[in-house]
């Protein structure tokens, strides 16, 4: 069973997403780490890139696959998590720590899902 | 075995060459490099047993059962090399007067009839160099088309469905569109509600694969297709998938507008690092005027090139991978209509019989009658015994098989995907469902032999993860 924090919020497509700072800031969650596997490469986007809601703005490779990283709000990016690019395994060890990025000037979001909902929607994953 | 690197020894390099005969000239002292490359030195014999050594350690279709799903790795027939090594095709250059090169242009031409009449399309492109070359090139159709109608800056978007090759939407982008993901029903099919959503103003056309990577027929292809037109986008045909239905159904007749085929797939040319390969574009008339240039065409039996009034350009140099072509071309001949129709109809039985024997151990990820291929879905075997497609895989090299594809298509998380192709006898089959029935089998048992694997083989299990977060991509010289 993955583990899903309380506090965060969640997306349908297993992005995690908190408020910290007037800012959105925008992970992987455990369960979409656990299905992929071995991260091996991550792609992020630039400072001051704009985001969209239900888009991608960054992939991740696993010895399996590439997915794509869905936002899931509109926005700014405000700064990256660059040391991923060097450790994308901290993605694996640490989902809840290894955030992708933050956003700024948020304008739409999501229909995200509280901590039960999302454990509901993996259950029938 | 050795690296040329490590058999290498000072002053045993192969200085073949003759004096000087001509005048020396200097450049630019910015354009040199400052020291020598490193490369190794050895005798032409100690080279020749490397590669030969190298050789010996490759596995082809040659060698054994190959079912690698939506790679169509069929038997490349002997006398397609036959006819394809005749001096007459191969000691033409083509800016040659094509007086003189009338019998290849007449094979081009009549290949391209003959793939037409198979696919339902009216016109023919061989420039493309492979499959998503072609698709690349069926997008630069769709863009000059709504770009003559004063379209292209609203008509942006292409519809994938999720069960697509990666290479639909890596062709999209790359020809300047964006991409719409369209998701699979149930069935695996496309969801119609889904696509109903997507397709609008901004739709320049969608791209398919029918039967689709799961090796299903897609039953509501008409209304699909009949979508995609309502909203004024064009439909495209990703013909990887075209040998489950040669002869059967044309992909013209469902409702597409262009189409690529890939000669290394359904016709019989080389595959894989041989190759070259060839994709060649078939489109509906209303298109052909973009086609790349040159064409070939013929009025009372002279056969001539010209440029389409609207080409996209050229996508490659002359007229594609020529010799690849005269290989299809034999192998178009050899099996005639009713054999190309036999080939696929050979196909999808071979897939079905598999996919029943192997249905008794593995799950099958969309039960039913499957086209050309299908897919397996290892996550109950996997959450039972810990052992997963990865590890069927690798243990299946152990036995000398060719694994299936793995992990996809991407909806599938612990799919193999098996294709054994129409040139597979009875008995081979056979031995290959005895051997997934036996991993299996082990993976109850004995799963740590599944774990290790491959136990038998030069190179071991690699160490994946390590090899693509840190690659060593050089030599290390001390």
């Amino acid at each position: 069973m993955s583990m899903i924090p309380e506090n965060l919020r969640y997306t349908k497509t297993h992005e995690w997403v908190k408020e910290e700072d007037g800012l959105s800031v925008v992970g992987l969650t455990d369960f979409a780490q656990s299905e992929l596997g071995d991260i091996v490469f991550v792609n992020l986007p630039e400072v001051g890139d704009e985001v969209v809601a239900g888009e991608s703005f960054a992939d991740v490779e696993s010895v399996k696959a590439v997915a794509e990283v869905i936002s899931p709000v509109s926005g700014v990016v405000a700064e990256i998590n660059e040391e991923l690019m060097d450790k994308p395994e901290m993605i694996n060890e640490a989902p809840y720590d290894a955030w992708f990025i933050r956003i700024s000037d948020v304008t739409d979001t999501e229909n995200l899902l509280d901590a039960a909902e999302y454990s509901d929607f993996c259950e029938e994953e | 075995m050795k690296l040329l690197f490590e058999r290498s020894r000072t002053g045993r390099a192969m200085n073949l060459l003759p004096d000087c005969d001509v005048p020396e000239v200097s450049f630019d002292e910015s354009l040199l490099r400052s020291s020598a490359p490193r490369l190794p030195e050895l005798s032409e014999v100690d080279l020749d047993r490397h590669y030969t050594a190298l050789s010996k350690e490759t596995y082809g279709v040659n060698s054994g059962f190959y079912p690698l799903g939506s790679c169509t790795m069929k038997y490349n027939p002997r006398v397609n090399e036959a006819m394809a090594s005749l001096p007459g095709f191969t000691e033409l250059h083509p800016l040659q007067d094509p007086a003189t090169t009338q019998g290849a242009l007449e094979l081009l031409h009549t290949a391209g009839k003959y793939i037409c009449e198979i696919t339902g399309m009216d016109d023919m492109t061989f420039q493309p160099a492979a499959g998503a070359h072609g698709e690349y090139t069926g997008l630069l159709l769709i863009r000059r088309y709504h770009q003559l109608r004063g379209d292209l800056e609203k008509r942006t978007k292409i519809l994938v469905p999720d069960s697509a090759h990666g290479t639909n939407p890596a062709s999209a982008v790359m020809a300047g569109f964006t991409v719409v993901s369209v998701p699979s029903n149930a069935e695996g099919g496309v969801d119609l509600d889904a696509l109903r959503a997507a397709a609008g103003e901004d739709t320049a056309g969608l791209m398919l694969t029918n039967p689709n990577t799961l090796g299903l027929f897609d039953p509501n292809i008409l209304e699909i297709t009949k979508i995609v037109h309502e909203a004024g986008g064009l439909c495209y045909y990703d013909g990887a998938n075209l040998n489950a239905v040669m002869g059967h159904a044309r992909p013209g007749d469902m409702g597409f507008d262009c189409v690529h085929v890939n000669l290394h797939k359904t016709f019989s040319t080389p595959h894989g690092g041989g190759g070259p390969g060839s994709g060649p574009v078939g489109c509906k008339a209303f298109l052909s005027d973009y086609l790349p240039s040159p064409q070939v065409r013929e009025d009372n039996g002279v056969y001539s090139l010209y440029d389409p009034s609207e080409s996209v350009g050229k996508v490659r140099s002359f007229q594609g991978n020529f010799l690849v072509v005269v290989r299809a071309m034999t192998y178009l001949f050899s099996l005639g209509g009713e054999g190309l129709t036999e080939a696929s109809s050979t196909a999808v039985l071979n897939a079905n019989y598999m996919m029943h024997r192997l249905s008794k151990s593995y799950e099958i990820a969309y039960p039913g009658i499957c086209m050309h291929e299908f897919v397996m879905d290892l996550k109950k075997l996997k959450d039972e015994t810990g052992i997963s497609a990865m590890d069927v895989a690798k243990r299946l090299l152990d036995f000398g098989i060719h694994p299936p594809t793995m992990y996809f298509p991407l909806i599938v998380h612990e799919a193999l995907m098996l294709e054994p192709t129409e040139t597979e006898s009875r008995e081979t089959l056979d031995d290959a469902c005895d051997l997934f029935l036996e991993i299996a089998k082990e993976a109850r048992e004995n799963p740590e032999i599944l774990h290790s694997a491959p136990n038998t083989r030069t190179v071991g299990r690699p160490d994946e993860v390590s090899a693509a977060r840190n690659p060593i991509l050089r030599y290390p010289f001390e």
